[in-house]
């Protein structure tokens, strides 16, 4: 291997990197810091003499202490997880299906349909919501987690079976022949060895549905209303913005709390969810 | 252990008519080798006799059942596929006790047979392994051990030898061989390799754009290939074709063209007597070119030019101009001769194959 000049690996990697992480990282940092500052540090003038904008002397958990007493965060963050988690759920297993189909089974019409799927993920949902609302009324589903649960898949389910569809292209067709061949069914054949294969792929669709439901807004605000119905980012920004006065300390506290799950999630599973991505099976 | 009879057997995708009126009876026991180059139809075939593809129209009949519309599993077959289709979760032992488990056999059954397969293979220390961490020639091992665990009527291969080295690869062919002569299941086997196909067949079919050119013992489509086709995809390096005129000189015929003047072998006068005074193309295999000495009869020594020399070691190649053609002999490795001298060659006569230039069938 050719040795490079310490002074390049610099300028090329560890520099980058670096802008790139500190880029990355500091919003979380600011979200961190101004939830554990106390009020009388987070109001004062900018231009005091003791200001630290950057870090804190007094750190206090009396914003997170608020937000679970005064507010019902404990129900958003139930209600969030809830609806996440039963949206991907549908959103998982109709994209598995539908993305096998368009993968694997010749029928008419098979790659119009894979293309008007993706072309409704593309329909942005502030033109959807209008039609939608009017459906939520008429099924009576307005204010209840349904309203999100059954909407949330709109969008996550082109989107899982595109992202799966191209992840049971790589996988050889020659595997399923194989356990056809073998003594299975097609519908053996996809549960007991396409799908596991396909293990990465499921789970980066799964991901990232749940990390689209967690954090959508639009059909949040507009579906929900009553205060311990609501989301973690609807209930947030709507009930700790009173007017034009905003609980900074409060709301980063609850953005940290709320964007806890997701991150974990991530780490958990980060390999699976690099494989998913780049589709790497080897037989 | 079953016969496998193909009847009038078609494929049509949209626009392509992939398999032809393919009608073969493969014989209980039989090995047979479909051949021919890519998009011949061959592994189209192979796959409707597997159920991978439908049927088009025609019949496929495995022992006494007609199978038209038998599902894959249920028609009692073992396939290996060029790229082995190991299951990758799996270990090496379950991917061969897999088509076991899925017929509901007993444990204690399925573990004499895998073992019993992966001793006829010497797999044995591999049972525990993943296909990753296998090298090309274990895996092929491993896809051909998933065959015969199950004991089926018909083994399916579809050019299972094509990804491995050349060296693996004639290994590979020899124990295929052996493991035939020991199993003595009927085996279709699809290969666009002519030699594997010579020398693992019991019978050769040879195809072309869908449809059967020949179907045959290995020497017979060797010595006796029906048409210009066969002859020049059977052996290598590939039959030398000339195309002569028929002239009658006295009585006794003679093949000419530019540079070219050769008799008629006596065995094929009177076949080539209609062709008189016509166009016919002349074939000759590079092994019955040889340097012409004085014992043999002037009649089919002709002089040629040499263009390039290739010593093999066991042979050597000579390719060799002859008025406008350009043709190959496979000469003695002794043979001396340089590039650009002139030289004298015979063909030996009774060898020689003569074909129609039109129907490129065999006169």
């Amino acid at each position: 291997m050719l040795i490079e000049p310490k002074w390049k690996r610099w300028v090329y990697f560890y520099i980058p990197l670096t802008v790139f992480v500190v880029g990355t990282l500091f919003p979380f940092y600011w979200m961190l810091i101004t939830a554990i500052r106390p009020d009388a540090e987070l109001y004062r003038s900018w231009r005091a003499a003791s200001n630290t904008p950057f870090w804190t002397l007094q750190p206090t958990l009396e914003h997170f202490q608020d937000l679970m007493a005064k507010t019902t965060f404990p129900q958003w963050l139930w209600n969030t997880f809830f609806i996440a988690v039963a949206s991907t759920a549908i959103s998982l297993f109709c994209g598995l299906l539908a993305g096998y189909a368009l993968a694997r089974l010749r029928f008419p019409m098979a790659g119009t349909v894979g293309t008007s799927i993706f072309v409704t993920y593309l329909v942005p949902p502030t033109l959807l919501f209008i039609p939608l609302a009017n459906i939520i009324r008429t099924f009576r589903l307005g204010d209840t987690p349904w309203a999100l649960i059954l909407t949330y898949p709109t969008f996550l389910i082109p989107f899982c079976t595109w992202l799966l569809m191209g992840y049971f292209k790589t996988i050889p067709k020659e595997l399923e022949e194989c356990a056809r061949i073998d003594g299975a069914t097609r519908f053996g054949a996809m549960l007991r060895i396409i799908f596991p294969i396909a293990v990465p792929g499921i789970l980066s669709a799964g991901i990232f549905a749940f990390t689209l439901s967690w954090n959508e807004f639009i059909y949040a605000l507009i579906f929900l209303s009553s205060p311990e119905r609501k989301t973690v980012p609807v209930g947030v920004v709507s009930e700790l913005i009173r007017g034009d006065i905003y609980f900074w300390g409060q709301l980063m506290a609850g953005a940290l709390l709320g964007s806890i799950p997701v991150a974990l999630v991530y780490s958990f599973f980060v390999e699976y969810y690099v494989a998913g991505l780049t589709g790497s099976v080897k037989g | 252990m079953a016969q496998v009879m193909m009847k009038d057997l078609n494929k049509k995708y949209d626009e392509v008519h992939a398999v032809k009126d393919v009608n073969l009876h493969i014989r209980d026991k039989e090995f047979v080798v479909l051949v021919g180059p890519s998009g011949c139809g061959k592994s189209t075939t192979l796959r409707m006799v597997a159920g991978l593809e439908e049927i088009t129209a025609g019949e496929i009949t495995i022992g006494d059942r007609v199978v038209n519309d038998l599902p894959p599993k249920d028609r009692d077959i073992a396939m290996v596929f060029q790229n082995y289709a190991l299951y990758p979760h799996m270990t090496v032992y379950d991917n061969m006790a897999f088509g076991l488990k899925m017929r509901k056999f007993p444990k204690a059954e399925i573990q004499k047979r895998v073992q019993e397969a992966a001793e006829i293979l010497g797999i044995q220390e591999l049972l525990k392994r993943k296909p990753r961490q296998l090298s090309g020639g274990q895996r092929q091992r491993v896809a051909v051990g998933r065959a015969i665990v199950r004991h089926p009527q018909v083994f399916l291969f579809d050019e299972p030898l094509s990804n491995l080295d050349a060296k693996l690869r004639v290994q590979m062919r020899v124990e295929l061989k052996r493991l035939h002569d020991r199993l003595e299941t009927t085996a279709i086997y699809v290969t666009h390799d002519q030699v594997e196909a010579m020398t693992l067949g019991d019978r050769v079919v040879v195809m072309k754009d869908g449809w059967i050119q020949q179907v045959g013992e290995p020497l017979e489509l060797y010595g006796r290939p029906a048409n210009k086709f066969v002859a020049g995809f059977i052996g290598s390096p590939a039959m030398n074709f000339v195309d002569v005129k028929v002239t009658d000189v006295n009585g006794a015929l003679w093949a000419e063209t530019q540079g070219l003047r050769v008799r008629v072998p006596p065995a094929h006068a009177s076949r080539l007597m209609p062709y008189k005074s016509q166009q016919v193309t002349l074939g000759v295999r590079p092994e019955d070119l040889h340097p012409a000495t004085g014992g043999d009869p002037s009649e089919y020594v002709f002089d040629a030019v040499v263009d390039v020399v290739e010593p093999l070691g066991s042979e050597v190649l000579l390719d060799v101009r002859v008025g406008q053609n350009t043709i190959v002999a496979r000469v003695e490795p002794t043979t001396r001769v340089k590039v650009h001298e002139n030289t004298r060659l015979a063909l030996t006569p009774d060898r020689a194959q003569f074909f129609d230039l039109k129907t490129e069938l065999a006169i």
